[in-house]
């Protein structure tokens, strides 16, 4: 065995992991592999030493913290779907859509923060719910908010010698919806997405929004538009309409080979309302479509 | 470096010379095991599918160091007779070349679900593709394969296999010629 011709780090804990990481910053973490191992396949990167995150038993627990789930990144998105669905709808539906069984089964919330896409479907529900981004080091620990995670296409506040260790969501407070439009049920990376979550204790909407800008974002504009908690029978398609243009006017889209900027944009309008429907007769009954 | 797991049950060692190296080109090119197939190594097809330590997994995005100490079972280890012979009787066989990656998928799926529905069937397959059968027969195949392993022999033919099931039970295991089934018939 030559550590020289294949260095293969597997720490068996957190600490470990950060110290190896200080020691080899050469060495790229790799958890599912779902993103990375295409990229190693395809010789678009050659790794000289790679981390296995996978043995990292802090990494791949949940714990309930009261009024939030605090998911370790190592978490497969298989089993936020089984674990978390009562607690954590808008995660649980947005980690179904995800790939394949294959891929659910290995994929993490940690490789999707990471490689920071804007199509990342685990990006939408976590900014629809305020969630907090939690990064070690050897330094230290540093927790970020997700709205504040993202710098740019595939970019991150994520820096050399740093892991994300986990990531905390509120817990539901209301119902919550994630969409996503594809060429397919399985399989399809978002042509764009949605995540709405309504809060009926703050009275407050979350947004999120995937693969309709140079990262996921959230539509501040649309999430303050007013609802008739009052009288929740006033709620109407009018209202629904507007919340979806002030959803599609947030959204920063290009045209690219999965869709048109104008596709995007319409299809956002028309996910978003359909979304505030949803959430709003789900809470308060009524006909949502 | 000196990767140790168990594959099909059997104590399994592999020298890898690159950090990056799949569980899929170690099972091919360095232990020989060619029943787990490689059509486009980025995760998309499935036909490289494998349990590992139970779940199934594509093996093609599985660096091989990660599975030091796992237990990886191929279509070798990973499936029930009943399956096999369900895939060939039902006629989900066409070119094969996605059959060993499918008969994983539906060995784990009839582990969690006996009795699936077409439904749970499409979900659980969906990260395998066929570009032979129309996958209608692969999923006639995963009823015929849980009617057997229920122990249930029905009075009636799977919804839409086109095999009464007595013929297919019989069939199972030998070769197929057009005249085994008279739908075949023009
Ligand atoms: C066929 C297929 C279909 C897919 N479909 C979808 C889809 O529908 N939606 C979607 O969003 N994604 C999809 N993906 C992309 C991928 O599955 C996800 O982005 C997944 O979340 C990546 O997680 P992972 O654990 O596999 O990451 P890995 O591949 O292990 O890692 C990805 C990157 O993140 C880094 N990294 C991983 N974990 C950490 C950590 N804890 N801290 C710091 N850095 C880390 C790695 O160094 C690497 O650079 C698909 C991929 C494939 C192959
Ligand atoms: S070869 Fe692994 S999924 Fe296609
Ligand atoms: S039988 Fe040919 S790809 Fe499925």
């Amino acid at each position: 065995m030559s550590q020289t011709t294949a260095p293969f780090h597997t720490p068996a804990d957190l600490a470990e992991a950060l110290r190896l990481l200080a020691a080899h910053p050469e060495a790229v973490p790799v958890a599912g592999g779902t993103d990375l191992m295409v990229a190693v396949n395809y010789r678009l990167t050659r790794p000289a030493a790679m981390l296995d995150l996978t043995r990292l038993a802090e990494l791949r627990e949940w714990t309930d913290e009261g009024d939030a789930i605090r998911i370790g990144s190592g978490v497969p998105y298989a089993r936020i779907t089984a674990e978390l669905a009562t607690v954590l709808p808008g995660l649980a539906a947005a980690a179904r859509t995800v790939g394949s069984p294959q891929i659910r089964n290995r994929g993490t919330l940690g490789g999707n923060l990471a490689t920071a896409s804007p199509a990342g479907d685990g990006h939408p529900p976590l900014l629809a719910t305020g969630a907090d981004i939690e990064i070690a080091s050897a330094r230290g620990t540093r927790t970020v908010p997700v709205e504040a995670f993202f710098t740019g296409p595939k970019r991150s506040v994520l820096q050399p010698g740093e892991l994300i260790t986990a990531v905390t969501v509120p817990k539901a407070a209301g119902p919550q919806q994630f969409l996503k439009v594809g060429t397919r049920n399985a399989m399809v990376i978002a042509v764009c997405s949605l995540a709405v979550a309504l809060d009926l204790d703050a009275r407050r909407l979350g947004t999120g929004i995937g693969s309709a800008g140079p990262t996921p974002l959230t539509a501040p504009d649309a999430n303050l538009i007013e609802l008739p908690w009052g009288r929740t029978g006033l709620f109407n398609d009018a209202l629904a309409e507007e919340f979806g243009r002030r959803v599609a006017a947030a959204a920063r889209p290009i045209d690219d080979v999965r869709g048109t900027a104008a596709y995007r944009r319409h299809a956002l309008a028309v996910c978003a309302a359909r979304a505030l429907r949803r959430v709003w007769t789900a809470a308060h009954g009524g006909s949502g479509r | 470096m000196r990767v140790e797991m168990r594959v099909d049950g059997e104590p399994a060692a592999a020298e890898i010379d690159r950090p990056g190296e799949s569980l899929l080109a170690t099972l091919r090119d360095r232990l020989g095991l060619y029943g787990t197939k490689n059509a486009c190594e980025q995760g998309e097809c499935g036909s490289c599918t494998v349990l590992l330590d139970g779940d199934p997994v594509c093996a093609c995005l599985v660096a091989t160091a990660q599975c030091e100490g796992r237990e990886v079972k191929t279509v070798i280890g990973a499936v029930p007779r009943p399956v096999r012979d369900a895939f060939i009787a039902c006629g989900a066989v066409q070119c094969g070349f996605c059959t060993p990656g499918l008969l994983v998928s539906v060995a784990d799926l009839l582990t969690r679900e006996a009795d699936p529905s077409d439904l749970q069937i499409r979900e659980a397959l969906a990260g395998n593709l066929c570009r032979c059968t129309g996958y209608e027969k692969i999923i006639d195949a995963v009823h015929a394969a849980a009617e057997t392993m229920a122990g249930a022999v029905p009075d009636q033919a799977p919804a839409r296999a086109h095999l009464r099931h007595d013929q297919w039970i019989r069939l199972a295991g030998t070769p197929r010629t057009a005249g085994d089934s008279r739908e075949d018939a023009p």
